[in-house]
């Protein structure tokens, strides 16, 4: 869960997310949505041939979330798969204070690249910059610095674009119905990225002026605050055609709720692609018909840009002598003409 | 009964001390003596019931929301229930929340699961007591403090639940409990969590009120020398609280593995502090010595229909926050001067 770039880096990100995200898609199509085990993506970025041997550091924060849980299995998984690459990773923390002392660690034992996925970005810029000043690269996973000198690479998710996607495929299925009502239940709201999420929903929903949103209510991304927001929302709209939950997590409790309530008269879209929701996709039989994904597999590309850095190669299937500064991953529509093509990504 | 020279000194601390409110309600016939505080607590509830009628006329006095309210009132209500008789004997238990995630792990792994509904059941309960049990020895036995004892519990219970599932959700899939929690489990309309709930209150207050287990916990929390004194085993007094702490917690997180059909480690979040501040807002003493299980569960419903109110009325999540600290503060405020005037 990332915090997109400091709005200066925006425009400039959003302006070569299409081209980033389509050179990626179609440079490295082979690379996306793979099968094999959790880790979903197994084909490496950069080229397969055992170079130098490169020591990376990882720290992240507390995997205490299916999605977080999915990006440490990615990382392990991907950094397993290259001989020469040791992986050392730290505890997972969400206090910042002890997460800076991990890195720190890292720095001191002078690993050869650093990948970092900060529980606060702007928090750890400063440890970031240690790291880049001590003359460790760090790729920036996800949840992103407050200056492009705390990082060599940022590779994340599309907060904003997992809202615009999502607001506009309800917009496509509602857009011949006069005076359609939207729900949404959003992520927590103290992150940064729920309202990147929540201006992209928005922003998409402009397209409809049919559709209105008419509520919104904020949950933990827990299973049990999904279940217990839901309800409430529930018994507050007694009429509405289409939901948009942020967090497949807490999708698991407002499934709950939906069910318990015995509501079947709306359509629901869900946020980040976990398995259990493609499960739910797949077969059909309940209100939730998509979810926007916000890939883990992430964190495995994150290994293999840290190990092309470690070696000093660019990206295999672009032309570039260095890998790219910033990459902005995708928020593909996961819905049941497509599902079996992103199964195998899905986390649990 | 060992210190036959006792009596003067037990006659005068224990009654005399705190537990001295409710020594008349002991002597009434009934013990029904509405309390002054619970009086203003159900005045701030019709002030709440008013502001959802007025707000939101339709939705808010819908059956199918009382039915919410007092479902969402039921896991952190029986929790409650168990904070209760604990801070009534003068200590605090911190590791509600993550016993509750705990034991809702513990009961949804897969192994259990084969085993059905008693089996769920079974563990849940079974996990809820063994953390009671290790707290109260740990304070009871091992002489800590309640506060360090519980907060050891709090860590190591969350990082069991952690390691248990592995940041992952585990869905269950046994009918039997998942059925419980659809609308046609519903008893005479009445949710079957909403009916634990009463059980677990009415069984609460006759234990606290009527019992020579009440008496003693209220007289511990009062004075534990005293009550020592006075021939009590304040020690097994207290690992029996935290026992019953734990079976609260057992069984609030099979209601929870009921409402959310899974089990997950991030469950029971902030428990222990939503169910500290129902308890204290119903009237018990944190120092100890005074306990009332009407408050406490007025104090829940407060807390639960203000939640309410907010989700219908759509207000944003901090705006949420902000009222809902104005309100504690309103209601101790209102309370402590109702307080003040009745016994004056």
């Amino acid at each position: 869960m990332p915090e997109i770039p400091a709005t200066s880096r925006r425009g400039l990100l959003f302006g070569t997310a299409a081209v980033s995200a389509g050179a990626l898609l179609t440079a490295c199509t082979s690379n996306e949505p793979k099968k094999t085990e959790t880790a979903g993506n197994n084909v490496p970025a950069a080229d397969d041939k055992p170079g130098k041997a490169v020591t990376i550091g990882f720290a992240g924060p507390q995997a205490d979330h299916g999605w977080l849980n999915a990006i440490n299995e990615n990382a392990k998984s991907r950094a397993k798969k290259y001989s020469e690459v040791t992986l050392e990773i730290t505890e997972g923390s969400n206090d910042t204070a002890a997460q800076i002392g991990q890195v720190q660690t890292l720095i001191n034992k002078k690993v050869d690249v650093l990948v970092i996925l900060p529980a606060d970005g702007k928090a750890l810029t400063q440890v970031g910059l240690q790291a880049m000043k001590a003359g460790i690269p760090v790729i920036n996973l996800d949840r992103i610095f407050a200056s492009p000198q705390a990082y060599r690479c940022w590779i994340g998710g599309d907060n904003y674009g997992m809202g615009l996607n999502a607001g506009n495929y309800i917009g496509e299925q509602l857009k011949d119905k006069p005076n359609a009502k939207v729900i949404e239940l959003a992520g927590l709201d103290n992150l940064e990225l729920t309202k990147q999420r929540t201006q992209g929903f928005d922003d998409a929903l402009k397209n409809y002026p049919n559709i209105k949103k008419v509520a919104r209510q904020a949950a933990d991304f827990t299973v049990e605050s999904g279940q217990a927001k839901m309800a409430q929302l529930l018994q507050a709209q007694s009429q509405f055609d289409a939901l948009w939950n942020h967090d497949d997590d807490q999708g698991v409790g407002a499934l709950r709720a939906i069910a318990q309530a015995g509501r079947k008269d709306f359509l629901m879209v869900g946020g980040a692609g976990a398995k259990s929701a493609m499960d739910a996709i797949k077969a059909d039989n309940s209100v939730l018909k998509a979810t926007v994904l916000y890939p883990p597999t992430m964190a495995a590309s994150a290994i293999d840009l840290a190990r092309a850095l470690g070696q000093a190669k660019g990206v295999a299937g672009m032309s570039e002598l260095e890998i790219p500064a910033s990459i902005t991953l995708y928020s593909a529509v996961v819905t049941k003409d497509n599902v079996a093509q992103y199964l195998p990504t899905g986390f649990s | 009964m060992t210190q036959p020279a006792s009596p003067a000194k037990h006659d005068a601390p224990i009654p005399a001390a705190k537990p001295a409110p409710d020594k008349g309600s002991w002597q009434r016939p009934l013990g029904l003596r509405p309390d002054v505080r619970n009086l203003s607590l159900l005045g701030v509830l019709a002030v709440l019931i008013a502001v959802g009628g007025i707000t939101k006329p339709d939705e808010f006095l819908a059956t199918s929301n009382l039915q919410l309210v007092l479902t969402q009132a039921s896991i952190i209500g029986v929790v409650t229930v168990g904070m209760t008789f604990v801070i009534t004997s003068g200590g605090i238990d911190l590791s509600v929340g993550a016993i509750v995630a705990l034991a809702s792990v513990w009961a949804t792994t897969l192994a259990t699961q084969e085993y059905g509904f008693a089996g769920i059941l079974f563990t849940a309960v079974i996990v809820g007591l063994g953390c009671g049990l290790v707290n109260g020895l740990l304070i009871a036995y091992g002489g800590m403090v309640p506060f360090i004892a519980t907060l050891a519990m709090l860590a190591s219970a969350r990082g069991l639940a952690l390691q248990i599932t592995d940041g992952k959700t585990q869905m269950v899939t046994v009918n039997s409990v998942l059925d419980l929690g659809i609308k046609d489990a519903y008893i005479l309309g009445i949710p079957p969590l909403v009916l634990v709930f009463a059980a677990v209150t009415v069984v609460g207050w006759l234990l606290l009120n009527r019992t020579t287990f009440g008496r003693r916990t209220v007289a511990v929390g009062g004075n534990a020398e005293a009550a020592r004194l006075a021939g009590i085993d304040v020690r097994r007094q207290r690992l029996y609280l935290y026992l019953l702490s734990g079976l609260c917690c057992g069984i609030a997180a099979f209601m929870l593995i009921v409402l959310a059909g899974s089990g997950q480690n991030t469950n029971g979040n902030l428990y222990e502090l939503d169910a500290i501040a129902a308890a204290i807002i119903g009237g018990t003493l944190l120092s100890g010595g005074r306990g009332t299980i009407v408050g406490s569960v007025l104090g829940v419903l407060v807390f639960t229909t203000i939640t309410n109110i907010f989700a219908l009325n759509n207000l944003e999540s901090a705006v949420q926050q902000i009222a809902k600290g104005a309100i504690i503060v309103a209601a101790v405020l209102v309370q402590h001067r109702t307080l003040r005037g009745g016994e004056a």
